[in-house]
Order: C-alpha cells, then sequence, then structure tokens
C-alpha cells in the first residue's frame, strides 16, 4: 500500500502526514500526530466525539478520508486553548460541571464553537438542536446546554 | 433545591462539603489531554483483532490458525487453547470462558481467536484467514423461550438451584429465589382492589460512550502492565491473573481515565487477550473495540418477563403482593433475578407477599450490571400496578405511595429492618414541587413513580500525603467514573481544614494504594470518601502529635481546627500545617497516613420523580416535557455532581422507556448494533431535568453520605408509562414505548378512553 | 465482521481531480472505481465490511459540484457534491423550495449536513432518503456524465431499488436541475423518526401543491419515502385533491390514499402497519402545510 503525503493547517501550524488513502481523519489525527483530543465512540457519524472543524464548518473526523484534508485548515479540541487561557466554553465546562466521564467533552465542546460560531445568541432549544449530533450518556446534558449559554453570553459581552 | 433534614442542619457547620469547586481532572479533560485507555501508544506497540463468533449458538467443531500465524505482520495468535482449562468451581471459569469460547461459542459476538499483528490491517487480515468450523445448534433469544419445555440448553452442567423438589436435568435456569412473608392468600382476601399484569423488557445497553480499550506490556518472565479503561482496576488484576493462571502480583493495572461504565465496566473482556498476545509477542499491544463489538459482546442489562399481583383495601393500605420475575443472565449464569426479587417491593410496607425470582440463560451476551441493575424493570411492574390501583380507588397517586412508604424499622424484604432512610421525604418533595400541581395541556399526561437501590459498602483504601509546604496529596484505588476525584479533594479538605485547591487528588494504581473493590453499587463516595476521612483524621492524629513535639507539651493539650494545630490552654500561638511540614524531618519524619476499610451499613438510596409528557395520538410520538426527580443523598459532598448522577440517571431512563432496546433476527443476530438504530436519547430530545437533593442523613457514615449514583434510573420507566395513561388513556406493559407500540396501543383501543385527549 | 483498522489488503487509490474532465477520465480509467462526495453513509458501509473499489475518486475538488444557483430563465442548479448545508444557507433555494431545504435540514446532525450532499442521497439510493421525495414532487432531474456524454434524467427514474440505481458504469452525477416553482404553490416534507434528531427516516412524505385564488388545488404532488423499496407517488391522494378545496374530506381522503400506497417492511426501524398509518398522517399533514404555503405565495414570486 502506497501511503498519501498530506499538507495541512492544524490548530494554526502547518503539518504534514503520512495516511493509508482510506484512512480516517480521525486515525490519521490520532495515530499519525497524535493529537488524541478527538475520540472514537462509534466511527459511523453517530456520536460526535471525534468533532472537528474543517475549514470552518463541523464535521466528524470519523467521516472524512485523511487525504481530504490536503490543504484544509483543521480546529481539534487542542486548538480551543490559546497558550494556557482556556476558551470561554472550556471554563464554563468546568465551572459548570458540564462534563463526568470526560469523553464526549472534546467533541461537545468543538460543536459548540462551531454553533457560537455561526449563532452568538442561541435559545436552549438551538443548543439543544445545535448539539444534536453529540452523544453524552453521564450527564442528561442539562449542565452541558447551561454551560453553553452561559459561555454564549460570555462571549457577546466580550464581543 | 436541596432540602436537607433540621437535626443534619444543626451539626457542625461544614466549611468545604457542599461547595461545587472546579473538579482537579477537569482542565485535562477540556482540553484533550486526559489520556483515555485508547490514547495510549507504547514504543513498538501492536495493533490487536479480536475474532468473533457469526452464530448465537454453534460448538466449535475445529480451529485452525495456521494460515494466519504466516502472514506479514503477525505476531502473535490466541485461542482458548492458549488459555488454562479452569474448574468449574473456579471463580474465573465464567469470565475465562466468556472472554474466549473453548467448546462452544453461546452468543454472536462471542470472541474466538485474536491476532496481534504491526498494523491493524495485518492484524484483522490474519484474524479472517483463521478457520473455523462451526456445527450450528438452535438458540434461545428469550426468558419465555428459554424456560419452555424442550428447550435447547446453553450449558449441559447447570442445574437449578433452590427449587423444591431439587432439579436433576440441565436446564437454562441457574437458581430461584424466593422471599416470602405474611400469608397471601389471607392478604388478598383482605384486598378491595386486585390487580394482575404481566410486564416485558428487552436487555438495554449502558451505552457509555468510550469503547473499551486496552494497552497490556508482558514481559517473558510472566508479568505485566496494563492501562485500560475500567470501575475497578484491582478487579481488572484479579480477573485477569484468574483467566491466565498467574498471581495477581504479577499484574500491575494502571487505571486510564474511563469513558463511562454504568456497571458495564465492572468486568473485563480485552485484558487477558491483550496481556497474553503481548507475553507472545514481547511486544505492547493495544486493543480497542469498536462500537458494534461494543453491543454485541459487552453486557446489556436483562431483558425480561415479570408479573405482579397486588392487592389493596379501599382506603389504599396495601395488603399483599405477589411477584414472579424472570431475567435473561445471557450465557452465563448472573445474579439478575435475584436483585430484581430484592428490589420490586422494597418501598412499601406489603405485609404479606410471595417474590419468586428466575435467572436465566440465554443466547446474548453475558448481562452486566447497569445502574441499578434490576431495578427498574422490577420498578416498571410494582409502580405502574400502583398508578392503576391510584386511579381506580380514586387516590392522589403519590398519596397512595406516601401512606404505604417503608420508613426506619419496617422490614426489607429479605428480613432486616430498613436503618433510616429517605423514602417519604422524596415522596413529599414531589408533592410539595411546583411541578406537581402545574396545569397540563391536551395529550398531555404527568406521571410518578418511587425507586429504590439497596447501595453498597465494601473494601476501600486511600493515602494521604503532605508536601514539604503543607498542601496535601490523595490518592485512593477508585477510578474517577464521575467527578470522584473532587469528592475526595473535598472529603480532605474538610477533615484537614485546608482549601480544596491545596488538595491534588488522583487515582492510583494498584501497586501504589491499598486494595480498593471497583466502583459499583453507588459505593465510591460512601466508602472510599470514608476511607479518605480515615486517613485524614489519622494525619490529624500525627499532626497534634507533631505540633505537641514542636511545643513541649502533651498531644492531648493540641486540637486541629481550620488546619491549624491549636494549643487548648492558649500558651502557644497556633501552628499552620505549612509550618508543621516545614520541620517535619526534625519531628519524626515525611507526613503521610493511610487508611484500609470495608464499610458496612451503605445507606439505602430512594428517589422519587414526576415526569410531563406528550403524546401525538396520530402518530404515538412522545415528547417528554418535564420532568422533576428528588433524590435522597444523606449528604451531597459535590453538589453539581449529586445533580450530575440524578440527571443522568433520569435521561437513561428516559432512552430505555421511550426507544431502547436490542433487536435480534431469528438466527439470534443482534439488527441495531449501532448508534444510529440504537436510539439513545440526544440532547433535543430532552427538557432539563429539575433536581430536589433530599438530605436524610445515614447515620452510619461520617458526613452522612449515601450512595447516589444509580437509583435515578430506577422510577423514569414507570413515571412516563403512568404519564402515558394520562395523556392518552392507554397502559403499556413493555417496553420501549416507541411510537409503534405506543400508536398500536392507541389504535387498539387498549386505551380505556379516559386521558387527557383533546376529545 | 467487525473491522477495526484494516479494511482491505489490496491497493486502494485516492484521487481529488479538480474538473468535472478529469473525473471522467480517471473513471473510465479505473475499472473498479467509486465517486465520492460526502460519503457519510458510504464510509460507514465500508468500515463495516462493505468491499473497497480500487480507485476512490473524491468529487469535492471540482468547483462547479459544489456551486448553487439559478440561471436567467429560473433554473436551479444544485451541484451534485453540494453539501446539505449549504442547500439549507441559500435563501433564494429556501424561499422556492422550502419542502426541499427542510428534508436537506433533517439529514443528519450538523455535522453530517456539513458534509452530505442531496447528490449522494439521490445516488445512495436508499429507500429513506429525506430528499428525494421533495426532489421527485418538484420534478427534479439529475445531469450525468461520462465519457459517454452526458444525460438529463428525471430524479423519480434514478432510484431503481434498494442500493441501486439507473448509473451506468463510469456515470457520476454532476448536479441537480429544478425549474423555479409556478405561482401559488407550495411544498413541504415531513418525517417520521422516534428521536427528534440523528434517526433514518422510519416514514418521509412530501407534496407539493399549487392552489388557484379561491384556494382550489390546482396541482397536487405527493410522493412518500420509507414505505416501498423506492419512493412511491399517491395517484389517488393527487386525483382527490385536484379540483377541491383542501379541507377535512380532502385530507381524509389523502391520508387513507397515502395509507394505501405504501408497500413497507417490517425491520428494526418500524413496523407495516405503523408505516402504513403514519405515511397517512404525514401525508395529510405534508398536504395542509403545502397548501398553505402556496396560499400565501400570491403568484409570480420565487
Amino acid at each position: 500500500m502506497s501511503r498519501i503525503q498530506v499538507t495541512c493547517t492544524i490548530n494554526g501550524d502547518e503539518t504534514e502526514f503520512l495516511c493509508d488513502p482510506d484512512q480516517s481523519l480521525l486515525d490519521a489525527l490520532r495515530d499519525e500526530l497524535l493529537l488524541t483530543g478527538a475520540k472514537e465512540g462509534c466511527g459511523t457519524g453517530d456520536c460526535g466525539a471525534c468533532s472537528i472543524i474543517f475549514d470552518g464548518k463541523l464535521n466528524c473526523s470519523c467521516l472524512i478520508f485523511a487525504p481530504e484534508a490536503e490543504g484544509r485548515t483543521i480546529t481539534t479540541v487542542e486548538g480551543l486553548a490559546i497558550g494556557s487561557e482556556l476558551h470561554p466554553l472550556q471554563q464554563c465546562f468546568l465551572e459548570g460541571a458540564a462534563l463526568q466521564c470526560g469523553v464526549c467533552t472534546p467533541g461537545f465542546l468543538i460543536a459548540a464553537k462551531a454553533l457560537l460560531d455561526e449563532n452568538p445568541d442561541p435559545t436552549e432549544t438551538e443548543v439543544r438542536y445545535g448539539l444534536a449530533g453529540n452523544l453524552c450518556r453521564c450527564t442528561g446534558y442539562d449542565k452541558i446546554v447551561s454551560s453553553v449559554l452561559e459561555a454564549a453570553s460570555q462571549l457577546r459581552e466580550s464581543a | 433545591m436541596t432540602i436537607t433534614e433540621d437535626a443534619a442542619k444543626a451539626e457542625k457547620a461544614l466549611k468545604y462539603i457542599g461547595t461545587r469547586p472546579v473538579r482537579p481532572d477537569g482542565v485535562d479533560k477540556v482540553t484533550g489531554k486526559a489520556r483515555f485507555a485508547a490514547d495510549l501508544r507504547l514504543p513498538g506497540m501492536l495493533a490487536g483483532f479480536v475474532l468473533r463468533s457469526p452464530h448465537a449458538h454453534a460448538r466449535i467443531v475445529s480451529v485452525d490458525t495456521s494460515a494466519a500465524t504466516g502472514m506479514p505482520g503477525v505476531k502473535a495468535v490466541i485461542t482458548a487453547a492458549d488459555f488454562p482449562e479452569l474448574d468449574p468451581g473456579d471463580p474465573n471459569h465464567r469470565n475465562s470462558n466468556n472472554l474466549m469460547a473453548r467448546d462452544k461459542v453461546l452468543y454472536e459476538g462471542h470472541v474466538v481467536a485474536a491476532v496481534a499483528a504491526s498494523t491493524g490491517r495485518e492484524a484483522k487480515a490474519a484474524a479472517e484467514a483463521i478457520a473455523i468450523e462451526y456445527e450450528v445448534l438452535p438458540h434461545v433469544l428469550t426468558v419465555d423461550e428459554a424456560m419452555a419445555e424442550g428447550a435447547p440448553v446453553l450449558h449441559a452442567d447447570l442445574i437449578t438451584q433452590n427449587v423444591e423438589p431439587e432439579a436433576t436435568e440441565a436446564s437454562n435456569v441457574s437458581k430461584r429465589t424466593l422471599l416470602e412473608r405474611g400469608d397471601l392468600e389471607a392478604g388478598f382476601a383482605e384486598a378491595d382492589v386486585v390487580i394482575e399484569r404481566d410486564f416485558y423488557t428487552k436487555p438495554v445497553h449502558q451505552g457509555y460512550i468510550e469503547p473499551h480499550a486496552v494497552v497490556a506490556d508482558s514481559s517473558p518472565d510472566e508479568k505485566s502492565v496494563v492501562w485500560c479503561s475500567s470501575q475497578g482496576h484491582f478487579r481488572v488484576r484479579s480477573q485477569t491473573a484468574g483467566m491466565l493462571g498467574w498471581e495477581p502480583s504479577q499484574i500491575k493495572v494502571l487505571p486510564a481515565e474511563i469513558g463511562g461504565g454504568f456497571g458495564g465496566k465492572t468486568t473485563i473482556y480485552l485484558e487477558p487477550l491483550a496481556v497474553k498476545l503481548s507475553h507472545m509477542a514481547n511486544r505492547p499491544v493495544k486493543l480497542v473495540m469498536g462500537r458494534d463489538e461494543v453491543f454485541r459482546a459487552t453486557g446489556p442489562t436483562p431483558g425480561t418477563h415479570i408479573r405482579v399481583k397486588l392487592g389493596a383495601r379501599k382506603d389504599g393500605t396495601l395488603v399483599a403482593g405477589k411477584a414472579w420475575l424472570a431475567y435473561e443472565n445471557g450465557a452465563f449464569p448472573g445474579p439478575w433475578g435475584m436483585l430484581g426479587s430484592w428490589t420490586i417491593f422494597a418501598p412499601y410496607k406489603i405485609p404479606n407477599f410471595l417474590i419468586e425470582g428466575y435467572d436465566v440463560c440465554v443466547n446474548k451476551p453475558v448481562n452486566i450490571a447497569y445502574r441499578a441493575p434490576s431495578a427498574p424493570m422490577a420498578a416498571f411492574a410494582t409502580e405502574t400496578i400502583l398508578d392503576e390501583i391510584a386511579v381506580e380507588l380514586g387516590i392522589d397517586p403519590l398519596d397512595l405511595r406516601l401512606q404505604n412508604a417503608a420508613e426506619e424499622g419496617d422490614l426489607t424484604v429479605q428480613g432486616p429492618p430498613y436503618p433510616r432512610i429517605g423514602c417519604k421525604e422524596t415522596l413529599e418533595a414531589i408533592r410539595n414541587h411546583p411541578h406537581y400541581s402545574a396545569p397540563l395541556g391536551p395529550n398531555q399526561g404527568r406521571g410518578v413513580a418511587t425507586g429504590y437501590w439497596f447501595n453498597i459498602g465494601e473494601a476501600s483504601s486511600a493515602t494521604v500525603h503532605i508536601t514539604e509546604n503543607g498542601d496535601a496529596i490523595v490518592n485512593t484505588g477508585s477510578p474517577d467514573i464521575g467527578g470522584s476525584r473532587a469528592s475526595m479533594a473535598l472529603f480532605a479538605a474538610e477533615e484537614l481544614g485546608i482549601h480544596p485547591d491545596r488538595i491534588q487528588s488522583g487515582v492510583a494504581d494498584t501497586e501504589s494504594v491499598g486494595f480498593t473493590d471497583t466502583s459499583e453499587g453507588s459505593r465510591t463516595t460512601y466508602a472510599t470518601g470514608w476511607a479518605v476521612v480515615e486517613a485524614c483524621r489519622g494525619l490529624v492524629t500525627e499532626l497534634r502529635g507533631r505540633a505537641a513535639k514542636m511545643w513541649g507539651v502533651e498531644a492531648d493539650e493540641v486540637e486541629w481546627a481550620d488546619g491549624e494545630a491549636r494549643h487548648t490552654k492558649g500558651d502557644h500561638e497556633p501552628l499552620p500545617l505549612a509550618q508543621i511540614a516545614a520541620e517535619a524531618k526534625q519531628t519524626g519524619g515525611p507526613l503521610s497516613s493511610s487508611a484500609s476499610l470495608n464499610a458496612q451499613g451503605a445507606g439505602p438510596a430512594f428517589c422519587t420523580q414526576v415526569c410531563d409528557l406528550e403524546v401525538d395520538p396520530e402518530t404515538g410520538l412522545v415528547t417528554i416535557l418535564r420532568f422533576t426527580t428528588a433524590q435522597d443523598a444523606g449528604r451531597a459532598i459535590h453538589p453539581s455532581y449529586v445533580e450530575g448522577q440524578m440527571q443522568g440517571g433520569v435521561a437513561q431512563g428516559i432512552g430505555w422507556a421511550l426507544n431502547e432496546e436490542y433487536i435480534h433476527d431469528s438466527k439470534g443476530v443482534m439488527e441495531n448494533a449501532s448508534f444510529l438504530d440504537y436510539r439513545m436519547p440526544v440532547a433535543s430530545d430532552l427538557p432539563m431535568i429539575d433536581t430536589v437533593i433530599v438530605e436524610v442523613p445515614n447515620p452510619i457514615h461520617p458526613y452522612g453520605v449515601r450512595g447516589v449514583g444509580e437509583v435515578g434510573i430506577v422510577p423514569p420507566i414507570p413515571a412516563i408509562a403512568n404519564a402515558i395513561h394520562q395523556a392518552v388513556g392507554c397502559r403499556l406493559n413493555e417496553l420501549p414505548m416507541s411510537p409503534p407500540r405506543v400508536l398500536a396501543a392507541i389504535t387498539n383501543g387498549n386505551g380505556n378512553g379516559s386521558g387527557n385527549g383533546s376529545g | 465482521m467487525m473491522p477495526r483498522h484494516g479494511r482491505k489488503n489490496h491497493l486502494v487509490n485516492y484521487v481529488a481531480p479538480t474538473s468535472v474532465e478529469e473525473a471522467v477520465e480517471l473513471l473510465s480509467s479505473a475499472a473498479d472505481s467509486r465517486v465520492l462526495a460526502g460519503a457519510t453513509d458510504w464510509i460507514p458501509q465500508l468500515r463495516a465490511g462493505r468491499p473497497e473499489p480500487e480507485l476512490l475518486v473524491d468529487l469535492k475538488r471540482i468547483p462547479r459540484l459544489l456551486e448553487i444557483g439559478r440561471d436567467g430563465d429560473g433554473t436551479w442548479t444544485i451541484g451534485a457534491a453540494a453539501p446539505a448545508a449549504a442547500v439549507v444557507a441559500n435563501e433564494g433555494l429556501r424561499a422556492a423550495f422550502p419542502g426541499l431545504t427542510e428534508a436537506s435540514s433533517l439529514i443528519g446532525s450538523d455535522q453530517i449536513q456539513n458534509r452530505a450532499s442531496l447528490g449522494g442521497n439521490l445516488c445512495n439510493a436508499s429507500p429513506a432518503a429525506d430528499t428525494v421525495p421533495s426532489m421527485i414532487v418538484n420534478e427534479g432531474r439529475a445531469v450525468f456524465t461520462s465519457s459517454g456524454g452526458t444525460r438529463v434524467v428525471p430524479v423519480a427514474e434514478v432510484v431503481t431499488g434498494p442500493g441501486s440505481t439507473s448509473l451506468q458504469p463510469g456515470e457520476f452525477l454532476v448536479e441537480l436541475l429544478f425549474d423555479s416553482p409556478p405561482a401559488r404553490t407550495g411544498d413541504a416534507y415531513l418525517r417520521f423518526i422516534p428521536r427528534t434528531e440523528m434517526d433514518i427516516a422510519v416514514v418521509g412524505a412530501a407534496a407539493r401543491i399549487s392552489v388557484d385564488e379561491n384556494g382550489v388545488c390546482t396541482a397536487a404532488t405527493i410522493a412518500l419515502g420509507a414505505v416501498a423499496p423506492t419512493v412511491v407517488r399517491v395517484p389517488a391522494a393527487e386525483e382527490a385533491l385536484v379540483g377541491s378545496p383542501i379541507n377535512d374530506d380532502t385530507l381524509a381522503s389523502v391520508e387513507s390514499a397515502a395509507s394505501e400506497a405504501c408497500n413497507p417492511i417490517d425491520d428494526k426501524r418500524g413496523t407495516i402497519a405503523f408505516r402504513r398509518q403514519v405515511a397517512g398522517v404525514l401525508a395529510k399533514r405534508a398536504v395542509l402545510l403545502a397548501a398553505q404555503r402556496a396560499q400565501q405565495r400570491d403568484g409570480g414570486q420565487a
């Protein structure tokens, strides 16, 4: 099998990696680049734990072939904080106890960021539908939804 | 909202317990740094692949691995022949045969071989080259099939325990549980209303988002280091060693972060395979399940058939109850029918009862605990019939429950009396909540239900070290499955009198802390928290001694408060912890303390819930509109995570009630082994879930703690069933209450027309 | 079963042509190739063990296949690989075909909608595809191309059965065409799933209704998804509507005709009885919604 060389921008850094043609971008991020923040919960696009922002759009990295990343810009959970300064979503998740086991958390944070990038002032219902592609089995979503609404409010105030 | 008993309020004010600090592992978990087992990558690591049975029940005629062993990249191939054949009496016999089929495969997904190779691609290709000849056998999928006369039998040596006359022939029933009191016939004769119904439920999965994963690094001298996701790494050690025929000391287990368990990670699946493959290859090996493997081969909670008969007087007093419960156990025997029997009438005083529970093997994956295991199905039956009695007698359903609710001194079904419990308090909390009297619209209904879980104690260990600058490091043997590092830090903060920010709270591996039982039975905050309290108290004794030495006084003249030693006679300025720590070398050496205990007397947990929903009468679609849960926590250590447990239990209960189920085809192959078709609730399916933390302190625990992890999943199913009845007049007695079932009930006139329909 | 990391031993390759011509050439040169747009259905099938082709041809770098636009004579073009989210975000499309855009907004999660295309939804040939009934009621046409040339086929003739299409070897979908709807015409699509999101349609119903100034129905098209091997039209309901006002009587006829038109199966997602019953309910509701939209449009616009 011949491997494919891919050059893309990940969390602001130009990054090169080698991948199999049919490898998922999730596997490439995790296995080739050791960016293990995105998780595989299902491998079929049904749980959102592998969510990334791919050329500005929220995607499941398990449903992207790694070679598709050529020339693209990718944000993973590792790219949310700036240095040691947490993103307001991260801070609100911490303070709002929006995580229990934490395995779905990277996907939720990314999905929430994508949601707030497009809709800075969502209603509770919009948050719930906006996060419907992400499964959480621990929290019942209550504290996640509250934390996203709180982060939205903080982001609007600081905007 | 928190409702605390006056007695608890009167106790000395708590400084840290009951506050909501950010959890110690939180930053790692919001930045993607937290390391779950599948995130680990060791130098030279191989990828494993597990080969599984396509058949629900078959004899393994032959296994030929010769083609696989020579394939590119392949470093090790294992089958049952590579593990010792354990005696049927060995505690690991069942696990051994479940993790690697020996003579027969007993369910679709049962492991038959595993391969380690340089890449996952090579491992899979090699596994597929293993030639296995099966003789397919007839299978059974439900308790009714498995208990029928002439049913195919899974285990030729399984003789039913505890039946009269004594069983002599093999069957699929492993045991009967029998609990009785009073005179059943006389009890029912006293009743003015008697209702008997049958209830059916399907297996449902715990649904944790992280699939099982392990990395094992074994050495040729039969030692292995194992990183894995589990609810109890000491049990991983003992079970893995047991299957391999090794001693526990040969295996060191490092707890990776665990991505959800809910009972499903209280046992092992991959660990001995990874250790064995690694040992044979002399390289680290990683095994990770796919989601379909998680569904097909790891423990769902049982499907059931339950028949309950309850009798009550006109005034609502329950006089007699009879229950017949049959629980699937999956491919090997378990305790599930017994646990259902313990819980089915637990919240109520029923003077005359007979409870008969059966544990039944079927050709499905081995059932394992799922949050208050066995209780939700039992509550579905009892709580639905109670609602029917309330309607028939014209009594408010909460009043009916309050009238019959168990309290301190009432006998449990097993015999011993209840200690102080909060069953009534949770009922009252819901009755007094504004939710209970809010108006409802057309096609909307409101249902209530109460749940019980006994909770357990068991063995826990904790260590506390004081750093050279006077901060504390707390380690326990309990994995953090939902915020326990934060609770442990709060216990230590309260005992030591220092701010939680000054406490590092961690989870230690099997060689760095004393033996600790698995996190199950809502025991961690209760028992491991208690161990932390004991370790801190030991440390405080030591600190008082050191201060006494520094002052040249007797230790009993020193008291500890707010993080400092105080001289009771007032001759000396208080000595803060930092100062004692700084001089520790001079006063006797480093400061540390450990405690190990076997916690007895876990306080039973009760929970009452109210649910509002709306039914689309044309499609059967049920929308949950509002949900409130009131639960007795004894004492909430970190209220945010108590609420989280309550909300999480409700969400899982809603999923179970409405849509989740295992669907098998006629060959016993699971048809919906994906998150697409195994329908767990998504965010837009649920409303906010209101919580009322009721605090009726558990008298035996130093801080009054009761376990809070499980009972919240017990009431949602009957609360929803009862609300559907109020909305459209239909009684549903089969799960899930999915749209096809609800619509069929409406269309077929199962409804009695008494619902809140618009007509 | 249950593949994990490795999928296949033979050589698979990935290419991303940047023009239709290049794609045509690649596809005609490889015997075993497969075009790739969103692949949100196909990748899970691959992971579940479906054989891989030798060549993956990613269409998402061809600008024409990502375009959405309307030409001077009112014909709308949706590139075959344009993601559902782009369809939903297009205000002109939303105004002209609210039902079609709603159907697009129902495909999976936001994550899926940012990948999945209407072209893929059609060519994947699932009986439960959400956008296909809406494309059919809006008389969509599919533009296929290959080394043999280009042909335009009614969307209704593309899917021939579950997982099978009338596409020829080497042929791929370039774009979908829709004429602007006539005056006083509205469309709607409703879907039944047990959850609020993330499920495959158990039943889907699309309707396009035209009315005159008095609210009398002048044209009606009703198409049902997930209730037969391919999308089914409901001529009896259409006939019952045309020439009549939209009222309880005509809606009752629509409901019974739609239930009657179904040829569903029992499967893990629903029963025959349920699908029949709910198909009637959704058809009725979709007709009502489409008619309301038609009445709100005074003619001439969109």
